[in-house]
């Protein structure tokens, strides 16, 4: 499948070290290191921290207070609300897609696995451009849409809707390659058996994608709260009320307000991190159960 | 299966071919000014070199990064190797002011660079270092499973032929990894190219000077000018494709080579 | 170039792979390093080539001490059992490959190293597959381009490591053969590691028999098969029946199979008798003989094999020739006496 995602790599293993590295001669080793490990502090280690520095800059009551203003409260309540809906949703697209990618040959699939590409390829300005394009107030819908006086663009709908478009590749991605890799065997198996087919589905398939589902969840997730660009053009910027977290931090930033805007960017920074710590114990434990099933397909041979 | 193909036109086809049906409320001469002004121009190409710089920065570092992961044993290596993925996980605008703040004269990076003489924030440079930051994880990413699953025993060979490390680097290495390199580089630029929030930030945003296309988008869109910020997506979106379409069929040719057997 | 190996040890972790291994090569011979996985073979040729490291002993090339030296600079040849060719060249590249690498001043001109190339190619008859891609060839050719390209370099020492394994039956006996009629041409010292007992005794000037990091024996294929120093070797160098056994007045007699586990009591040893060098017999003069049924009979092959059980289920192998079996027109569940022509007692 051509690759033309800007998504993390599918779910892998966890590096192990190379037995070969012995050979490496000791300097190449050592400047490679610092150069490595020089880049990573810089554009990783460094950013972060200044985050939390910058967040408790004007201590830590001044911080609490940052985060209860009810701006900020209502930012939480609409990125909690984005990913509420936006997880769910294109949990059960990227199932019903991925599962007929992997099992099916049908007309259109190379088109399909295509489009699902899209809304990574687009810049998120872009995938905002077209929302606003089409139910704006001059867009295709814009006209039926004030004459039922329901608002799309510049209001929640409009931000969830955003939402939705550019993380509905996610676990799609995430799940294609993993079905492919369980194979039919036992879904058939449980067919001839006389197992219904959302029987089958839901004991058979289900737990053998587990990880990978789990993995896009997460990966989803991250995104559906973090998305900044598409959600933007969509959000009009009206404050207490169609401000996302990562919105209300620029508006926070651009009125000078360094320490608060550093508040809630630390909020997302945690969030950052524990998603980075559940793909870890994910891939962790998807490996683990890996190694243990080809350990016991060894026995029994 | 219906319901699927249903789903997805709702979600991707509409929108897109809007993009389209707005463009044609334009005159062609409209169209054709907006989205080669000078200052869509100006846009377009600080987008490319911004992107094209990071990429190979990325690359250059990145490769570095995945075969110091992947080689060698050092404290903190597993949350090196988790962290490479922070730029994926951290909303871009608060990467966006992290950088700004880091980078601007006053910041703890910005101040020590303004004695050097080097201006980071509110220029081109600052738009690279938060291009860089985007796209680390790409090229890390795409060759660190090719680099795990590298034979020791074809670089034994090499060594008892009596290669050195460079020659064995070049010879026998490069050319396996070369394919995901590409590939991670070729990411690296695409999703630099289309990067809003993390640079909008740092990018100061002067027309014909630090303006980014997808900010030029985005002002033209709070203008309201709607066809002329379609006019610019299109001709961006056009560019773009273009480029990584030739830069896949490339690399399948360059892959088209020894099959594994 | 001799080879010498003293006092070696080395250590994965608390696994003790190799226990003060000392191994001498004459220069010119091909020697095989046989023993069961985990025994250390693979681990001491690596220490010689260099790809490894001991934790202690020394590793001497031609009198010299090379220890510490990297395997670049050892002048070493070394195939491997999966052939590890490079993917992205082609054979010629890779045969050509040890001749480009080296350092300005030493380097043939082109031409010349054009002209080696297509020698050795010719040396193992795959001249014709010069441009073709590894991925072409089969498991044969592969291995045959990867001694090409380690004797490119003209090496002071070939190392090979399980060179056949990865091969089916049939080619591995044909690579053998031509592996032993190709040294006898070039005469490069060898040590090639194995653990198909046939194969060493086949190929090898020597056979150095290894188990758990030691060496048991090493000798002419001919001293390890006939004369084994101990239970290891006589197990491992083929199949065998065990019996225990008395000694008096310096002769043996053996009484009843070993079932499972040996363990010998009140003077009683345990005698190793090869399958073939057991009798058949329906009348017998021994004081104590072995009575047995006939429980199987196996006569496609150059042998015939015999399947017999005792009254208690224990079971013996006997291979008697075919003229033999003609003689004896053995049927299924007939009683017949056992009794060995030759065996080893430890």
């Amino acid at each position: 499948m051509a690759t033309t995602a800007l998504a993390p790599a599918a779910l892998r293993p966890p590096a192990a070290v190379k037995v070969a590295a012995r050979q490496d001669p000791v300097l190449v080793r050592r400047g490679l290191m610092a150069a490595g490990l020089c880049f990573l502090g810089l554009f990783l280690v460094l950013p972060l921290t200044a985050v939390f520095a910058n967040a408790l800059s004007g201590g830590f009551a001044a911080y609490w207070a940052a985060i209860k203003q009810p701006e900020a409260l209502s930012a939480v309540r609409l990125t909690l609300l984005a990913a509420l809906i936006a997880v769910p949703l294109n949990v059960v697209f990227g199932l019903a897609a991925s599962w007929c990618i992997a099992r099916f040959d049908f007309a259109g699939k190379q088109l399909l696995l295509t489009l699902i590409d899209v809304p990574f390829t687009v810049s998120p300005v872009i995938s905002g451009m077209l929302f606003v394009l089409l139910f704006g107030a001059q867009g295709l819908f814009g006209g039926w849409l004030m004459d039922h006086n329901f608002k799309i663009v510049f209001a929640v709908p409009g931000i969830v809707l955003a939402t939705v478009f550019v993380t509905f590749p996610f676990v799609a991605r995430e799940l294609i390659p993993s079905i492919m890799a369980v194979g039919s065997d036992e879904e058939q198996a449980a067919l001839t058996l006389g197992a219904s087919g959302w029987r089958t589905f839901f004991r058979i398939t289900l737990p053998n994608i587990k990880w990978s589902l789990l993995y896009g969840v997460i990966l989803c997730n991250a995104r559906a709260m973090g998305e900044f660009g598409a959600v933007s053009v969509v959000s009009g910027h009206i404050r207490g009320l169609t401000n996302t977290m990562p919105l209300y931090v620029e508006i926070l930033y651009n009125d000078y307000q360094f320490a608060p805007a550093f508040a809630i960017a630390s909020l997302l920074a945690m969030l950052a991190l524990v998603t980075l710590v559940a793909k870890s114990v994910v891939e962790w434990k998807s490996a683990r159960d890996l190694a243990a099933s080809r350990a016991e397909a060894g026995e029994y041979r | 299966m219906g319901w699927t193909v249903f789903y997805l036109s709702l979600i991707v086809l509409v929108p897109v071919s809007t993009l389209f049906l707005k463009s044609a409320s334009l005159t062609w001469h409209e169209f054709w000014s907006v989205a080669t002004g000078a200052r869509a121009l100006a846009a377009y190409r600080l987008s490319f070199l911004a992107s094209l710089a990071a990429a190979l920065l990325n690359g250059v570092f990145g490769l570095i990064v995945a075969w110091i992961l992947v080689r060698y044993r050092f404290p903190f290596r597993r949350l090196a190797d988790g962290l490479v993925d922070l730029p994926f996980a951290l909303p871009t605008s608060v990467a966006g002011i992290v950088l700004t703040t880091l980078y601007a004269p006053t910041g703890w990076m910005g101040a020590p660079l303004a004695k050097l003489g080097l201006k980071v924030a509110y220029t081109p440079i600052g738009i690279t270092v938060a291009l860089i930051f985007i796209g680390l994880p790409f090229v890390v990413r795409t060759v660190q499973p090719v680099l795990q699953d590298l034979d020791a025993e074809i670089e034994e060979a090499a060594h008892s032929l009596g290669a050195g490390f460079g020659q064995t680097f070049r010879r026998v290495l490069l050319p396996e990894i070369l394919p995901a390199w590409i590939t991670g580089c070729a990411l690296a630029f695409a999703r630099g190219l289309g990067e809003y929030g993390s640079v909008v930030f740092i990018a100061g945003n002067m027309p014909m000077r630090t303006e980014i296309t997808p900010l030029l988008i985005m002002t033209k869109l709070d203008e309201f000018e709607y066809g002329q910020a379609t006019a610019i997506a299109l001709v961006f979106l056009l560019a773009s494709f273009s480029l990584m379409l030739s830069m896949n069929l490339l690399q399948r040719r360059k892959v088209a080579l020894p099959v594994l057997g | 170039m001799s080879i010498e190996a003293r006092e070696i040890t080395k250590r994965f972790g608390s696994f003790v792979a190799l226990d003060r291994v000392s191994l001498r090569v004459k220069a010119g011979e091909l020697v095989a390093l046989l023993g069961p996985s985990g025994s250390g073979k693979t681990t001491l040729l690596r220490i010689v080539a260099g790809l490894e490291f001991p934790d202690s002993g020394s590793v001497l090339l031609d009198e010299q001490e090379t220890t510490g030296r990297s395997v670049q600079e050892r002048g070493v040849g070394f195939v491997f059992q999966h052939y590890a060719l490079f993917r992205h060249m082609s054979v010629f590249d890779n045969v050509a490959f040890g001749l480009t690498v080296k350092p300005r001043r030493e380097r043939l001109p082109a031409a010349k190293i054009k002209a080696r190339v297509h020698e050795l190619l010719k040396l193992i008859q795959l001249d014709w597959l010069a441009s073709h891609y590894p991925s072409q060839l089969s498991g044969g050719q592969r291995q045959r381009v990867a001694l090409a390209r380690a004797l490119a370099v003209e090496p002071r020492v070939l190392l090979l490591d399980e060179p056949f394994g990865a091969l089916d039956a049939k080619v591995r006996q044909e690579l053998r053969r031509w592996l032993r009629r190709l040294h006898d041409e070039i005469h490069v010292t060898s040590i090639f590691v194995t653990h198909d007992q046939e194969e060493a005794l086949e190929v090898a000037d020597r056979v150095v028999v290894m188990n758990a990091g030691r060496i048991e024996q090493e000798g002419s294929p001919n001293d390890v098969y006939h004369e084994p120093a101990n239970a290891f070797v006589y197990d491992f160098l083929g199949n065998f029946n065990l019996f225990h056994a008395r000694v008096e007045d310096g002769k043996a007699y053996i009484s009843e199979p070993v079932n499972g586990r040996p363990a010998p009591a009140n003077g009683d040893r345990l005698a190793y008798v090869r399958p073939h060098l057991m009798n058949i017999d329906r009348q017998t003069d021994e004081p104590n003989p072995l009575s047995v049924r006939v429980k199987h009979i196996n006569s496609a092959g150059p042998l015939v094999k015999v399947e017999l059980a005792t009254d208690r289920g224990d079971h013996i192998h006997v291979e008697i020739s075919h003229e033999r079996y003609d003689q004896l027109q053995l049927k299924k569940d007939e009683a017949v006496f056992v009794s060995p022509r030759n065996m080893k007692v430890f």
